[in-house]
């Protein structure tokens, strides 16, 4: 049994086109007047999503909670968790990014010198103005030192709290890395299964990683016409769209990209020739909404970016067999995409799976954009350049932050580099 | 000549100070005559070293952080680091590593002047600092060699959890060892292992004498400045040697004997005649500046009885030593319990332990501009210490080896007011007046 079985609206309502969810603008004014196939009008979708985005009083998540009296809400930050058995236990995860633009930052920047990066400051202030009171927990990948030293933060200051670090394998060899990783998801699912209080020898994990297996289909199926079609697919709406997978339970937004695939594809929006880029760096601390747009409109097309990798990872056809939770292990040693927080192990070039991505996408050049003071993208960054000029890829690179909002410079910026693509490109 | 003979006029060293360099320079040496002597060498880092199973391969050691600091104390690391950032790092990351690839892009001089060599394996020892993983990922485009991979999980409930320990144990099994086999032709001999991890033990034994020492008053060492300068050997190549075992015998008498005397530490200024102020020092000094930072304390009397960068190579002094009859478990524990792998909480136990257990007036934090690992949290740390043992806590920010972010004036500044107010705490908990600021004299040799 899921977490959502309670939930009136489970995915299959024709009255909610996304599964009933219900962000803070759904609440208040539910979608306008749907498509005959059911499917709801592309701006209602867009809008819905945009208001999750700007959800920062997880307004979506206490409704949540109320309907779902016996289930528990445990946060967590980017790059990976084993999302799965949050679910297989009756937990909600919930992806907390940050607070972008939206929050004035006070008690977070009690925390922490003007050398970190932004998005543990506004972690911190989300989770001290009690905008995280409806969470039962929060969990912390080992994604950089930063995250791995805000999970103590947040055991000093919230003592009451569930808090987990969870350390994910660096092991270049899988047998050792998954036996470890597999240890250490079962001893989260156990934690999880206590706030619930279910018992995990009865929880079907294997419908779970079926569920999120279908989650990643619908995924890949948005970034590929993303990918073909990015007029039909701009880069900030698959972003938006996939943001929301942040805060909707697993089988809401699985219809909820289905519905807006429909609803894109049936919209029928002009081609445009704008220069083809993958966005690279913004993996953890998000890039502002506006920051996106601002690319698209200085003439560039993000058919390709590492946002939300967490919703890519693993096959879309995993099976739980036997053992799901050493299938999930087993899963992440062996998937081999690179990412900022990931070593890249011996006999593999670095940037290699890097280069492949941007030609499979058949990108005209990279947007290095990586949030300042992040150690993981920023070292990575010469690399990757070495890698692109190694195969002919031009590039562009520049920082931000999650609450920047000057955005003149990076539209200067990114329009010149379109330009000189569309202008020497093939030379 | 012995380097106990070596004494240059115009300062004052101990004889164990003279030893650690000969010591030192000794091994760079070897270093540069790696080639020649047919010595197989690995870069690792300090936190979560292997040197005993290293040694007992016969290879040399590197240690990029150790090289960072020394071109730092040189005067060297900001020609190095604006070197990387031509080349495209940016200000933002780690200047160790900028460091060290700026050192590498002109040359791979070391400290000595002469050619470090290149490695033949880098280990990595992923122990509680992430960007070492990105560190040897840009050593490996530069060098054609091998990297070997040692995860150590990180104690983020405040101790070893079970399956720790076999999983490091078994990345050293499977890992380590076959490709140190691989370089060097050589099987693993476990015998020369726990002969090497008993030479270390007994080193570690009089090691944490000599950190304890701090717990007299007058302290006879200095444990941050003094800790990284002449007690630190341990923590690099020599662990597991007789080497270190006679270096922290001899460390330990001299230091017994300034207690019997009633001695302060020996500071570049010649020898602490006063000692005004006991601090606990967290996170790592700065390099680029290391002798005028120290004269900031020394010069007001202060001296640091406890430090938590000198536990990055281990935490003996809160019990660890390593085990010859478990070899790799002792390893594997070993890395795991290193100071930079402990949570936020365990960390603050620690300093507030130190505070009270070396009667410490208060403490300061040194937050580095460089460092994630150790510098996310300091601020909520600073409070934590500050309510658990009612002791102030001072906050500066400097940088590990990039000369743009010391600002000396700042930094005098804030120190200064600080002992003005530990001062006026004093004066006012004793009901006497507060007592001249002046500089104290320190006796010159």
């Amino acid at each position: 049994m899921s977490p959502h079985d309670n939930k009136p609206n489970n995915g299959t309502s024709a009255t909610s086109p996304c599964g009933g969810c219900s962000g803070p603008q759904a609440l208040a004014a539910p979608a306008r007047g749907q498509l005959a196939s059911g499917h709801a009008p592309l701006d209602d979708l867009l809008a819905h999503c945009e208001a999750l985005y700007l959800d920062y009083d997880f307004e979506v998540l206490s409704e949540w909670k109320r309907k779902n009296p016996k289930g528990a809400a445990v946060g967590y930050l980017p790059a990976y968790v084993p999302r799965e058995i949050f679910h297989a236990a009756g937990v909600l995860p919930v992806g907390i990014l940050g607070a972008g633009e939206q929050l004035e930052i006070v008690r977070g920047d009690a925390c922490f010198q003007s050398y970190i990066c932004h998005l543990p400051r506004s972690v911190v202030e989300l989770g001290a103005s009690g905008r995280l009171k409806s969470l039962d927990g929060m969990v912390f990948p080992s994604t950089c030192d930063v995250i791995r030293n805000l999970s103590g933060i947040w055991q000093i200051m919230f003592p009451e709290k569930f808090t987990r670090y969870l350390d994910v394998p660096q092991t270049t060899d899988p047998r050792v890395g998954q036996a470890f990783f597999r240890q250490v998801i079962s001893d989260l699912f156990r934690d999880l299964c206590e706030l619930t209080g279910r018992k995990p020898e009865e929880c079907d994990v294997s419908a779970s990683i079926r569920l999120y297996g279908q989650n990643r289909a619908a995924i890949r199926e948005l970034n590929a016409l993303r990918r073909v079609e990015p007029w039909t697919v701009p880069g900030s709406e698959a972003y938006l769209v996939q943001r929301a997978a942040m805060l909707l339970p697993v089988e809401e937004h699985t219809q909820l990209v289905r519905d807006y695939l429909a609803a894109a594809k049936q919209a029928g929006r002009k081609s445009q020739d704008h220069a083809r880029v993958s966005l690279c760096g913004v993996f953890c601390e998000q890039p502002p909404l506006g920051m996106l747009r601002t690319i698209e409109r200085s003439g560039c097309a993000i058919v390709d970016d590492d946002a939300m990798q967490i919703l890519r990872w693993l096959p879309t056809d995993l099976e739980g067999g036997d053992d799901p939770i050493d299938a999930l292990a087993e899963a992440w040693c062996l998937d081999i995409s690179e990412s900022a927080s990931r070593f890249v192990p011996d006999g593999t070039c670095k940037g290699a799976g890097f280069v492949k991505t941007v030609q499979e996408c058949e990108a005209d050049g990279v947007v290095f954009a990586a949030p300042s003071f992040c150690d993981p993208a920023l070292l990575d960054r010469p690399m990757l350049v070495d890698a692109c000029e190694a195969a002919g890829i031009n590039s562009t690179s520049f920082q931000y932050a999650e609450n920047t909002g000057q955005m003149q410079p990076i539209r200067e910026q990114t329009g010149t580099f379109a330009d000189s693509i569309k202008l020497w490109g093939d030379e | 000549m012995s380097a106990e003979q070596k004494q240059e006029p115009g300062t004052l060293r101990e004889p164990s100070m003279l030893r650690q360099k000969a010591m030192t320079e000794g091994h760079y040496k070897r270093l540069a005559q790696a080639k020649e002597t047919g010595k197989k060498v690995v870069y690792t880092f300090v936190p979560g070293n292997l040197t005993e199973l290293l040694l007992a391969f016969d290879v040399l050691p590197v240690l990029p952080e150790i090289n960072a600091l020394q071109s730092g104390m040189r005067k060297r690391s900001g020609e190095y680091i604006a070197e990387a950032e031509r080349q495209g790092h940016s200000e933002d990351v780690c200047t160790y590593v900028k460091c060290d690839i700026g050192m590498l892009l002109e040359g791979n001089v070391g400290p000595t002047g002469e050619l470090l060599p290149e490695p033949d394996l880098l280990l990595l020892s992923y122990t509680g600092c992430f960007t070492f993983l990105k560190w040897f990922e840009l050593l490996r485009e530069r060098y054609d060699c091998p990297v070997a991979m040692l995860h150590v999980p990180y104690q983020s409930q405040g101790e070893i959890e079970p399956g720790m320990v076999e999983y490091v144990v078994e990345q050293i099994q499977t890992e380590v060892i076959p490709k140190l086999e691989e370089i060097t032709g050589r099987k693993y001999d476990e015998d020369r292992v726990r002969e090497l991890l008993g030479h270390s033990a007994r080193a570690e034994d009089d090691l944490v004498a000599v950190l304890e020492s701090a717990k007299h008053r007058p302290s006879p060492i200095d444990s941050y400045f003094g800790g990284v300068y002449y007690i630190g050997p341990l923590f690099t190549a020599f662990r597991g040697t007789l080497e270190a075992v006679e270096y922290y015998a001899q460390l330990r008498r001299e230091t017994e004997e300034r207690v019997r005397r009633g001695l302060g530490p020996i500071t570049p200024a010649g020898e602490m005649s006063e000692e005004r102020f006991r601090l606990v020092v967290e996170g790592p000094p700065n390099w680029t500046h290391f002798h005028q930072f120290w004269s900031m304390f020394h010069e007001q009397g202060a001296v640091v009885v406890a430090s938590t960068y000198t536990k990055v190579g281990g935490l003996y002094d809160r019990g660890f030593r390593h085990d010859p009859s478990r070899p790799l478990e002792t390893l594997a524990e070993y890395c795991l319990g290193c100071y930079t792998n402990l949570s936020l909480p365990a960390r603050v136990d620690m300093i507030a332990d130190y505070v009270n257990d070396y009667e410490a007036d208060g403490f300061l934090i040194n937050s580095v501009k460089s460092c994630n690992s150790f510098s996310a949290g300091q601020l909520v740390m600073l409070r934590e210490v500050e309510e658990r043992c009612g002791k102030p806590g001072a906050f500066i920010e400097t940088d590990l080896v990039d000369p743009r972010y010391f600002s000396a004036s700042n930094v005098k500044n804030r120190i200064e007011s600080y002992f003005q107010m530990l001062d006026q705490r004093r004066a006012a908990e004793t009901g006497e007046a507060s007592p001249d600021r002046a500089p104290q004299r320190v006796t010159p040799s």
